[in-house]
């Protein structure tokens, strides 16, 4: 019996150095430690042994099936282990450099433009306001200050139609009905903070710096203590965030029959820093934004009396802007519908302030 | 506008001041200076030389041999001027020297040695005469630098004019000269004017029936005038500043406009008995002073002798009456008239001048006695001969009221934010011109004559002249205190932008922008009427001129153009159309969403189910709703009669998706496909968004059960989903299509579906007896299962 044993682990030692595979020490599992393998032959074989020997054969035997389940598990791990090896070897290795499709569609680069400064405008709480292409010469003129004759209406051809509207020349024509609309409001306390950005039309021979059709963002803010001092405070400010970085401004006057006094606002160069450049026409300075402080003749064409409420105004060209940020050099490019040109424009890159403390 | 420092100079002593900085800060408390012109630094050692002997070149006919004596030494010049006599004083560029073409050196010229150059005006860059060498009218001695007698060396800047339109004051010298005093604080001198000293009874006989379009008309006469030249410091002047000189009367005229804005006009007094200022009763012809002749309609106002027209008033003057040489005696009419008609009148004919710039303006009626006065000043200095020949004839027939305006410190301090010392206000105001009087805080502030037409009729345009002359970059900024307050969300334009972002980031869309009207000549193109609308009027290309009723059609256009972009591709734009008028004749405006696919080689079908998925996609993003499609018919005739349908949520129409007509179709592309949908997004913002209801979910099994059934051509889903939607089954939790046949005329379909119960595991024959039932639907609308 004992020697049976012996031979056992003797023929299990041949046996499983030559298995190669897992599925080869499953065999040899079966064959030495299955309901009906060798070892179970052993025990059954126990019986027969003799009183006085059974302990010592069955020992041999517990022997026996522990070196082999041991061997099993060690020889299963080493199999496993040169299985996975080969596996990983013959796996393919996956070429990252293969080109893959990203493409997003494409936002109009006015889209880009004015969210990103309604952003801006909502972070300072203003409102962003709607308003319509098609307006009257009450909205776009009676009502900013500007009566018939005025040579303001000259400066701006505008487009009339037939119904005997306009097209509106400028988003100013939105002041009355906004400043309407929060009249109430601001008598009860509330300050009118509203951007309203919107296509504008003058009746302009198109070439790359001109077209008929075009945006501007106008903004206002009324309450009852409003001063040139604020103005140029919040100018700056709002133009650091659109910009993104510390700028610059001057201001100069300007003549806008709805706004007294009135201001062009510069911004140093972005470009060249002052120094002046052919982006600057050499003087260092970009005419960037018109903007004064409303005029009385304008609140109180919307009811509100000047003497109690004063505001500014300022009104920003977002199809310049969108040509400065973008460098875009023809402007009919925005109105083109041409794929080739729009496609290009995502907003895909989110870009970090180059100095984050720029309002310290 | 061109501005002489020289000319200031006269007004204001700026000695001691950087002028680039005064012109600097003319620019920020002003107006805009474009441009800076350094004149005179071309010209170095130009002198006074005098014409010794006078030879011919032996080979050349034109050119001469000279001797020039400039009191250093005698000269040998070789000289082309026709001009060239001996006794002659000539401006002399002497080797080593330098003209704006270029240095001046001793070199051989046809032979000879020349050592200097005599220059003509032209040469020298001080006026346009180049037919001949200037000849100088002075005494300095020979060789002196013509710079110390001629006003060579000057610094000029140019004002844009369009930053001047509200400030007639400064469209001459003095007024910009007012400012400069204003900016450093000097006193600006008075003008040099004459009296009319003439003390007879003759006057210049003046009648004016348009009274309204006249506001002064000032006329005086001079004789005894027998100078044709004016002076070349003034002829230097008017150069610089963009004029030419012309004789001795239009340049005084020209002279007193650039100086104090007036325009005036000098006529031959033998072409003038009597004055009449009037309209035409009917068009007319009338040839001006450039030799053109012009129709007057009845409008234009004009000025002439009698009945005869001698000058179109406040723009041209007549060729007929023009001052030519040997005129010796003038009637200088000094005017203001109305500056709207003046406008109007030069916009009619095309013809804008010099005058009628500044009458647009609405010039200050005062100006008429001053420039009278200047007149008869700079004449008589310019020819002692000169004298006043009449009294002056003035009809001032409508002055501008005195502009008095009151506030205070505090109403000073509220609109600038800053505190403005009381004595710098009184200052810049007064500098300026303005009358103050102040007294316990309180300022009464009298708005000079000048300013007084327009410019500054109300307080608030006191704090910009306050303020410009401060300087906003003297200003301390600050910001506002304002209470907190949430800005409200605006829900319309949330959903434009998520629109958009399902379009381009979910379906690779590109945005667009086009025009608010129709372009006609594309429109052709893919044989796509341009429908009645209304219409811009006043458009140069007749072709654009009526507004898009819709997106689509010009989007469809912006497709065409751009097939050879990707052989597939979808554009949007988010835009305004006008859809007709309302029952007052305005424009019914609306903002819409026009979206169009285009497939070069695909499949119409795909497209189109492409197209539907998209605006499902948007319905439920924006409003957790689903869209209903109900087929219509076209309403276009360029949209196909079997796939044009509506879009509905909860019975609201707001929008329909179609394909194309097969002609239409077929000239957008033989073989590509082209699909489009229109959102009107100002119905689609009315519509309720459905709030998300969440369910708790359940932990049995699903159990699902396939259907595949045979339909007719005509059935629609939407008739099969009835079938056990109207069964209400507490257990359906929904159906999906997961495989449709269609061959040779043979419809399928399988649709699986899918219950679920909360509390129990379904029983296979619960499931049955709800299959039985809805296959008895099914049956009702023609539909069985496929054997």
């Amino acid at each position: 019996m004992l020697e049976k044993a012996e031979e056992l682990t003797g023929l299990f030692k041949n046996k499983a150095e030559q298995a190669k595979k897992s599925a080869d020490i499953e065999k040899l599992r079966v064959e030495f430690l299955g309901k009906k393998g060798h070892l179970s032959s052993l025990m059954q074989e126990l019986r027969n042994v003799p009183n006085d020997q059974k302990k010592e054969a069955g020992q041999k035997i517990n022997d026996a099936k522990q070196f082999i389940e041991n061997a099993i598990a060690k020889r299963l791990a080493e199999i496993k282990e040169f299985e996975e090896k080969m596996i990983v070897e013959q796996a393919e290795a996956y070429d990252e450099s293969m080109p893959v499709t990203t493409d997003f569609g494409s936002y109009h680069p006015i889209t880009l433009v004015k969210n990103e400064c309604e952003n801006i405008f909502r972070s300072m709480g203003f409102t962003v306001e709607d308003y319509s292409e098609i307006t009257d010469d009450y909205n776009c003129f009676e009502a900013l200050n500007i009566p018939k004759h005025h040579p303001a209406r000259d400066m701006q051809d505008t487009f009339y139609l037939s119904s005997g509207q306009l097209l509106k020349t400028h988003t100013s024509a939105a002041q009355n009905t906004i400043l309407r609309k929060y009249k109430s409001s601001l008598e009860k306390g509330n300050p009118i903070r509203a951007i309203f950005p919107g296509r504008c039309f003058r009746n302009e021979k198109i070439d790359a710096c001109h077209e008929n059709t075009f945006f501007q963002m106008e903004g206002i803010m009324v309450d009852k203590d409003i001063s040139i001092s604020n103005l140029i405070y919040f100018m700056k400010t709002m133009l650091s965030e659109v910009f993104q970085k510390d700028v610059t401004v001057r201001l100069r006057p300007g003549f806008f029959p709805f706004v007294e006094p009135g201001f062009e606002l510069d911004i140093q160069c972005l470009i060249c820093g002052g120094e002046g450049c052919s982006s600057c026409k050499n003087s260092g300075w970009l005419e960037l934004c018109p903007c004064g402080m409303i005029h009385p003749n304008v609140l109180m064409a919307a009811g509100i009396d000047p003497e109690e409420y004063i505001g500014f105004a300022f009104g920003l060209g977002l199809t310049r802007l969108a040509m400065m940020r973008y460098g875009v050099g023809d402007i009919r490019m925005f109105n083109s519908g041409n794929l080739k040109a729009l496609s290009q424009f995502t907003d895909k890159s989110f870009k970090k302030p180059e100095d984050e403390g720029r309002h310290n | 506008m061109i501005v002489s420092i020289n000319w200031i100079k006269d007004y204001v002593d700026l000695e001691g001041f950087d002028i680039k900085n005064l012109i600097n800060k003319f620019t920020l408390s002003t107006a805009e200076v474009e441009d800076i012109y350094i004149k005179g630094d071309d010209v170095q050692n130009v002198v006074v030389g005098e014409i010794l002997s006078v030879e011919n070149h032996p080979e050349s006919s034109k050119l001469h041999l000279l001797k020039v004596d400039t009191g250093d030494k005698i000269r040998s010049i070789v000289c082309g001027a026709p001009n060239v006599r001996v006794g002659l004083k000539v401006a002399l560029a002497c080797d080593g020297g330098r003209v704006p073409a270029g240095f001046i050196e001793k070199r051989k010229v046809a032979g000879f040695e020349s050592e200097g150059m005599c220059c003509s005006e032209n040469e020298l860059g001080i006026g346009d005469n180049n037919k001949g060498i200037w000849e100088l009218d002075t005494d300095a001695p020979n060789g002196t630098d013509i710079k110390t007698i001629y006003p060579v060396d000057d610094i000029l800047f140019e004002v844009d004019n369009k930053s001047l339109t509200n400030r007639p004051d400064l469209w001459g010298h003095y007024g910009i000269a007012r400012e400069f005093a204003a900016l450093t604080g000097r006193t600006l001198k008075a003008l040099d004017l004459a009296e009319v000293d003439y003390t007879g009874e003759d006057k210049v006989s003046v009648e004016i029936p348009r009274k309204d379009l006249v506001f002064r008309y000032s006329t005086v006469k001079m004789s005894g005038i027998s100078r044709n030249e004016s002076s070349m410091a003034m002829r230097i002047r008017l150069y610089y500043c963009g004029m030419r000189g012309i004789n001795l009367l239009a340049d005084v005229t020209n002279y007193i406009m650039l100086e104090i804005g007036q325009p005036t006009h000098a006529f031959n007094a033998d072409s003038v008995d009597k004055i009449v200022v009037k309209t035409p009763e009917s068009k007319i012809n009338f040839t001006t002073l450039d030799g053109t002749q012009r129709v007057i309609d009845e409008d234009t106002l004009l000025i002439c002798n009698g009945e005869t027209p001698i000058g179109i008033a406040g723009i041209m003057g007549g060729l007929d009456s023009e001052i030519v040489q040997d005129t010796g005696s003038v009637v200088l009419e000094s005017a203001v008239f109305d500056g709207i008609n003046i406008r109007k009148s030069s916009q009619r004919l095309g013809l804008r001048t010099d005058a009628s710039a500044r009458y647009e303006k609405m010039l200050d009626p005062e100006l008429t006695l001053i420039a009278v006065g200047r007149f008869i000043k700079l004449v008589k200095s310019l020819d002692s001969g000169a004298y006043v020949s009449s009294k002056l004839n003035d009809l001032y027939l409508k002055k501008y009221p005195q502009i008095v305006l009151e506030f205070n410190k505090k109403y000073v301090d509220r609109y600038t934010g800053i505190e403005i010392d009381d004595n710098r206000i009184i200052n810049t105001l007064t500098s300026l011109g303005f009358g103050v009087d102040y007294t316990d805080g309180n300022f009464t502030v009298t708005v000079p004559s000048w300013r007084a037409t327009k410019d500054v009729t109300i307080k608030a345009d006191i704090i910009e002249e306050i303020t410009r002359v401060y300087g906003y970059d003297n200003f301390s900024i600050t910001t506002t205190s304002l209470p907190l307050k949430p800005v409200k969300n605006d829900y319309a334009r949330m959903a434009d932008d998520e629109a958009r972002e399902i379009l381009v980031k979910k379906y690779s869309m590109h945005e667009v922008h086009s025009y608010v009207w129709c372009d006609g000549r594309k429109f052709k193109k893919l044989g796509i009427d341009v429908e009645d609308n209304v219409r811009v009027i006043n458009i140069e290309n007749s072709d654009n001129g009526v507004l898009r009723n819709l997106m689509v059609p010009t989007l469809l256009t912006i497709a065409n153009e751009n097939k050879g972009f990707s052989s597939k591709f979808g554009i949007f734009e988010i835009g305004r159309i006008v859809n007709g008028t309302d029952k007052d004749g305005n424009c019914k405006e609306e903002k819409h969403l026009g979206i169009v696919l285009y497939d070069k080689s695909g499949d119409e079908k795909k497209l189109y189910f492409e197209l539907l998925e998209i605006i499902s996609c948007i319905s439920a993003e924006i409003k957790n709703q689903k869209t209903v499609f109900t087929k219509i018919s076209p309403r276009h005739n360029w949209q196909h009669p079997k796939n044009t349908a509506s879009l509905s949520i909860d019975g609201t129409e707001y929008g329909f998706m179609c394909t194309l007509y097969p002609s239409n179709r077929s000239k957008f592309d033989k073989t590509g496909v082209v699909v489009c949908a229109e959102i009107d997004l100002n119905i689609f913002d009315t519509i309720n968004a459905k709030a998300v209801s969440f369910e708790e979910p359940s932990d049995r099994q699903e159990t699902y059960y396939d259907l595949s059934l045979a339909l007719n051509n005509s059935t629609r889903f939407e008739d099969i989903e009835k079938c056990w939607q109207s069964l209400e089954i507490a257990e359906f939790k929904s159906a999906n299509v997961i495989d449709t046949y269609d061959k040779l005329g043979f419809k399928g379909i399988t649709v699986r579906l899918n219950f679920v119960a909360k509390d129990r595991t379904l029983e296979m024959e619960e499931v049955q007896s709800w299959i039985d039932k809805i296959l008895i639907n099914l049956s009702d609308i023609g539909v069985v299962l496929r054997s």
